[in-house]
């Protein structure tokens, strides 16, 4: 049997251009991020290969002295590291167990009307810019700790983390709410009618039931620690050291790196090109720490 | 005869302003299987619910009359974590919880305070042995139960209910998403269980409830329109509704 083909009418055409076009210019859209992100890492490796051509990784890794702008330099990056870990251990020291509460609150005892006001005003408190929670931390926690702890520095880990923990509490509230309404309510009810309280359901069943997202929730959040700027470039202070005191100033990865930038270190010298490095460790660490939060996820995923 | 283990009387329920029970007078028997029958939406999953407090979870539930335990209220006299203990309950869909088959089944027993080794292993191998899936898992107690069949997952939901030890066992539609075999295996539990439990069952299924039930109540529109003696009621319905449904007419 002859099939007669359709002849194409104009439109037909037309269309088919334009859905051309079309995916043509998505598709652009898509390989910019794509693009954006291998010249980030490509400047970073570069501008940092000509760091390391001055001071060898070894140093840079193990040294325990940070001053590249003083006589004589010093280039070992753990004093940064480590200001930047007590900042992110204590933030999340406050932003874990706040933002579980709050979830396992919104998700399994909150009334929906609460709920429907709980979760927006957390989101605000998401949107606030970084730079208000740093000069929050400066002008109201610095203050008020000094009250009651004398000894505290004007700037210090404790009062900077105190405003980071608050700034990932919803991160951690809205991402952990989220994985634990995953969880079906035929388990909730299975664990009820065994004469389970409201508590036991929350701990015993629906926190392990939602774990991978919980866990994931806590890695990003470290991870947001770790990369957060401006709120540790103003409170936390401007000296490297190691240190596991609280009470006192430090200086974290990321809070170095804005203040070169913003100094006037000659364009080309060594200590110019130490902000490459220390971003390409900040980099690898929150990268392997996302990609463990995947990891995670895999791993400890439940379908239901 | 047995004993009287639930009395219900001038029972109402209204979910807002809808009558979902009404007037709903039963006499569930110690150690014995009564069926709740009828179509979709008539109360059955409703009235059962009640039994075990389950219905306290849903909003704007109003309820009046007596539910009486063991000749007491249970609306009054108990609280609903003790009443639970007492009556438990299988659900429709299997739901275990994410953990191992053994956690699931010694969840119940340390809720209630039993944190002793040997004891929680007796208690998960005698539930898991009572609700015949013993020899299914027994070499994979540590494996997840979502890892199980549909069929054993109930089975396992199942032992779970058992492994507190309660009196009542109420089992809502328990094998409607489970195939034939599943199905004959549970049904065939419920009939070993009747000897220590007792069980209450909504089922959409008429055959099942002639197969295993002692007594049958069907229920039509939030009421109870027969309960008798299941033979009785198949063989020979007082009610010209029982009789159009149960021969298919209807539902």
């Amino acid at each position: 049997m002859k099939v007669k083909q359709q002849q194409k009418t104009k439109r037909d055409k037309q269309l088919e251009v334009s859905e051309k076009v079309v995916k043509g210019i998505l598709l652009l859209f898509s390989t910019v991020t794509i693009l954006t992100t291998v010249g980030i890492v490509t400047l970073l490796l570069l501008e940092s290969y000509n760091f390391f051509k001055h001071v060898s990784i070894i140093e840079f890794l193990t040294g325990k002295t940070w001053a590249p702008v003083l006589k004589p330099e010093h280039f070992g990056v753990l004093p940064l590291v480590n200001g930047t870990l007590l900042i992110a251990f204590f933030a999340c020291l406050i932003a874990i167990p706040i933002g579980l509460g709050a979830a396992i609150y919104m998700s399994e005892y909150a009334h929906k009307k609460v709920r429907a006001v709980l979760k927006p005003i957390l989101e605000i408190l998401a949107g606030v810019p970084s730079i208000v929670y740093g000069y929050f931390a400066l002008t109201a926690i610095s203050p008020i700790l000094r009250v009651l702890l004398p000894d505290l520095e004007v700037f210090n880990v404790l009062s900077a983390s105190i405003a980071l923990g608050i700034m990932i509490i919803p991160m951690v509230a809205s991402l952990s709410e989220d994985a634990m309404n995953a969880v079906p309510d035929a388990m909730r009810k299975g664990a009820l009618a065994l004469g389970s309280t409201t508590f036991e359901v929350s701990t015993k069943v629906v926190v392990p039931g939602a774990l991978s997202g919980i866990i994931a929730s806590f890695v990003l959040a470290i991870s947001r620690a770790i990369g957060e700027t401006m709120i540790v470039a103003i409170a936390a202070g401007a000296t490297p050291k190691i240190t596991l005191n609280p009470l006192t100033s430090v200086q974290t990865m990321t809070g170095y790196m804005v203040s070169i930038s913003m100094g006037d270190i000659p364009h080309g010298s060594t200590a110019y090109y130490t902000v490459f490095a220390v971003g390409l460790l900040l980099f690898l660490m929150t990268f392997a720490l996302n990609i463990f939060a995947r990891f995670i996820v895999k791993r400890f995923r439940r379908e239901y | 005869m047995n004993t009287t283990k639930f009395e219900i009387q001038k029972l109402n329920l209204f979910y807002g302003d809808m009558h979902a029970l009404k007037d709903v007078n039963m006499t569930i028997k110690d150690k014995s299987i009564t069926a709740l029958i009828g179509p979709s939406g008539c109360g059955k999953s409703t009235f059962i619910r009640t039994l075990n407090r389950m219905n306290d979870l849903i909003e704007n539930v109003k309820i009046t009359g007596s539910v009486h335990l063991d000749e007491q209220d249970i609306y009054k006299d108990y609280d609903v974590i003790h009443l639970r203990k007492k009556v438990g309950m299988v659900f429709q869909k299997p739901n275990p919880f994410p953990m191992s088959i053994y956690d699931n089944v010694a969840y119940g027993p340390r809720a209630h305070g039993i944190k002793q080794r040997t004891q929680l292993d007796e208690i998960v191998e005698h539930s898991l042995k009572q609700a015949a899936i013993w020899d299914e898992v027994k070499d994979r107690l540590k494996a997840n139960a979502f890892g199980l069949s549909g069929g054993q997952q109930q089975r396992l939901c199942i032992a779970r209910a058992l492994a507190i030890s309660p009196e009542v066992v109420l089992m809502d539609e328990p094998t409607s998403a489970l195939d034939p075999i599943s199905t004959a295996k549970i049904e065939e539990l419920a009939g070993e269980l009747k000897k220590e439990y007792t069980i209450v069952i909504v089922t959409h299924n008429m055959q099942q409830a002639g197969r295993i039930s002692d007594q049958t109540a069907f229920f039509l529109n939030g009421e109870v329109v027969e309960f008798d003696n299941t033979v009785q009621l198949f063989n020979t319905p007082r009610d010209s509704r029982t009789e159009n449904y149960i021969t298919g007419r209807f539902g």
